[in-house]
């Protein structure tokens, strides 16, 4: 009894002392960053560490987002100010699973909250997916952000004149304006150098956008699509008779006004439009109702076609309208097929993982300890962001996500769930450790001295900045 | 070209002004730097090297004129001349709270927000590049009195949580006579946020 009165008394965290709360938040993009945020607001003695397996903070909002779009960027300003608090600090270079495990981190900290995203894709399963020519919207949307793991990515647009692209999201059309837009006004945003120079020799004529549904259920947003129809001199291919809605789609778009915005935005561009393109002119297409099936082949392990099924919406039990296919099919010609059908987290050694649906099980960012759904939680440890949710959603979506796992963690501390130990060696602990492992770490003031570099760089180039995008170029500023 | 040069060194002014408040300042950037750049295009023309010392003082004449409040820290200013150009404005915060400031005309309601410590994000510091700076005007004669939006605003609050039909980007309401005595809420965040990463369409 008296034991338990004392371990209550000295549970409770205090501020100057000896008994900070230690917390980790794995992953540095929007996720992690409000989770950080919150934490520090929320609880006057938490020390927060960040860390990322890249030397470059902010995640997507760095490697993500369009370089034409640098208004969505001007987050990472408030990210700074977190990083730059007393409370907080930024380890770059450290990687879970091989710098650190699961294990050691929840040794160390009292808190550890896995925000580190979705870096893998899902695949389609179909014949032909591995043929050259075929790649992944996320290595390609790295690949032109200058993320140091696809700087090599070899993507032939010398040769290619007509491209897939399979989806109808905000990636999928980020990546059509990227092929399309004229590259002199590519040439003043923060796009890699060598993308920039890699689609000023590109072939590039017709790029396809293709979808398993209709334009009542594509996924992208309002102002994407006005973007994208937009590009000067583009010639954009909508058939109106796609455009028609059935009951099924007027009853969906009745109480969803994005997709009704969407809709209109379509309308209108498939009536406006010139009736047939000319010779010299780059042409978008909309392609509706078609699922793919299969890749050809031509012959030296190259694509040459995407084989696609024509599909039909059938409203399913959950009053959902599905894609099924017709039996009718169509082929494409191409020589480059790129994949925007949806990112996938990655499990690591220790982390229950729900290899289904692609995420870490959870109830409001409480880590359970497996799938069964009677299960226990695990304690301490918590998820937020893409991890958690799925890879959907905006940055801001992760502003609510993160109240949500703060709200449960606050929670936790004051019933007394979290932690039954007193104190954690966290942030030394953890520099410890590392300089044992001989791993780099990248503090917040040296990604400082890179991004002062790359702005610098930058300036001379008529750029917001030039991406350094290499790794040895980026750890070349530690010490 | 100088304008633009001279208001984005303005911007960063300010910034470098508010980031000194301390810990205690709500971590959103106080976006008066759209105000700010509105202001210094149309004033200044200030060299491009600017000392360091003139910077701050640069800033310091542009918080002494711009966000004259009577909710400032120092209360040093011994009664602002400038009362009579600004209107009241209450927030309603997500937990039902409400705090009545006093808006300069001009200002949008966003910077007010942050200039009163109303927890108000921007992550885009009035760009128009996210809807995090929702707010609901809770009268529709209010609302009503609002310019329409335009489809940039209107792209962004489609991707707004718990959008309503009086609904409204706090950075793209700005501060007229007419406006005097509106009531603005804060949508509960997580009121609209399910555990299985639903979210809710508008109607």
């Amino acid at each position: 009894m008296a034991a338990r009165g004392m371990t209550m008394l000295l549970r409770r965290f205090s501020s100057v002392s000896s008994n900070p709360l230690r917390v980790c938040v794995v992953g540095s993009g929007p996720a992690g960053f409000y989770t950080a945020e919150k934490m520090l607001k929320r609880h006057e003695a938490a020390q927060v560490d960040i860390i990322d397996r890249l030397p470059t903070p902010f995640g997507l909002v760095r490697s993500g987002v369009a370089p034409d779009h640098p208004e969505t960027k001007i987050v990472v300003n408030q990210f700074s100010r977190v990083c730059h608090h007393e409370r907080c600090s930024f380890f770059g270079n450290v990687t879970l699973g091989s710098s650190i495990s699961l294990r050691e981190l929840r040794d160390l900290y009292h808190v550890v909250v896995l925000a580190y995203g979705a870096e893998s894709d899902r695949s389609l399963g179909i014949l032909g997916e591995e043929l050259s020519g075929i790649h992944s919207a996320r290595k390609v949307v790295w690949w032109y952000n200058g993320h140091p793991d696809c700087r090599q990515l070899e993507l032939d647009l010398k040769n290619s004149q007509t491209v897939v692209i399979l989806g109808q999201g905000n990636v999928a059309l980020d990546v059509a304006r990227i092929l399309l837009r004229p590259t002199v006004e590519l040439a003043t945003t923060d796009i890699a150098n060598h993308a920039l120079a890699t689609l000023q020799e590109s072939s590039i004529r017709k790029v396809y956008l293709v979808g398993r549904r209709g334009p009542a259920q594509a996924a992208c947003t309002a102002k994407e699509l006005r973007e994208v129809l937009g590009i000067k001199d583009l010639y954009v291919g909508i058939s109106e008779s796609d455009l028609l809605k059935t009951p099924a789609d007027e009853e969906e778009l009745k109480n969803d006004r994005i997709r009704r915005r969407v809709h209109e935005l379509l309308s209108k561009a498939a009536t406006s439009n010139q009736s047939s393109p000319r010779s010299d002119q780059h042409e978008l297409h909309f392609v509706f109702f078609r699922k793919p099936d299969r890749f050809l082949d031509d012959g030296h392990g190259h694509v040459t076609a995407a084989h696609l099924e024509k599909t039909a919406l059938r409203g399913n039990d959950s009053g959902k309208q599905i894609a099924v296919g017709t039996g009718e099919f169509q082929d494409i010609e191409c020589e480059m097929v790129i994949k925007s059908i949806g990112y996938k987290s990655v499990p690591v050694e220790g982390l229950p993982f729900d290899h289904r649906a692609g995420v870490v099980p959870n109830v409001g960012g409480r880590v359970l300890c497996d799938t069964s759904g009677e299960s226990a939680i695990e304690e301490g440890l918590y998820v937020c962001g893409w991890l958690k949710r799925g890879p959907t959603g905006i940055i801001a979506t992760n502003l609510y996500c993160a109240e949500e796992t703060v709200a449960s963690i606050s929670e936790d501390i004051d019933r007394g769930v979290l932690v039954p130990s007193l104190s954690k060696p966290g942030r030394d602990g953890l520099l410890q450790l590392l300089d044992d492992r001989n791993v780099r770490v990248v503090p917040f003031s040296t990604w400082e001295k890179i991004d002062s570099e790359e702005r610098r760089v930058g300036s001379l180039r008529n750029k917001p900045r030039e991406k350094l995008a290499a790794w040895d170029e980026l750890l070349g500023f530690c010490n | 070209m100088v304008i633009s040069r001279a208001s984005r060194i303005g911007a960063r002014v300010v910034r470098e002004l508010l980031s000194r408040r301390g810990p205690s300042a709500p971590l959103s950037l106080g976006a008066s730097t759209s105000l700010a750049r509105r202001h210094l295009g149309a004033r200044r023309q200030s060299s491009p090297a600017m000392q360091p010392s003139d910077k701050l003082f640069q800033g310091a004449l542009l918080q002494k004129h711009f966000f004259c409040s009577t909710t400032t820290a120092d209360g040093a200013h011994g009664g602002c001349d400038e009362e009579k150009d600004k209107i009241s404005v209450t927030f309603i915060d997500k937990d039902g709270e409400e705090k009545q400031i006093k808006v300069p005309i001009g200002m949008s309601m966003l910077e007010a927000a942050h200039e009163n410590d109303i927890e108000l994000e921007g992550a885009c510091e009035g760009s128009l590049a996210c809807s995090t700076c929702h707010v609901v005007v809770m009268d529709v004669e209010y609302y009503n009195k609002l310019d329409d939006p335009t489809d940039e605003e209107n792209d962004m609050l489609d991707l707004a949580f718990g959008l309503t039909e009086t609904s409204r980007l706090g950075c793209q309401v700005i501060a007229r006579p007419e406006l005097d005595g509106v009531r603005l809420a804060i949508p509960a965040a997580t009121r609209n946020f399910a555990v299985d990463g639903y979210v809710p369409k508008p109607h």
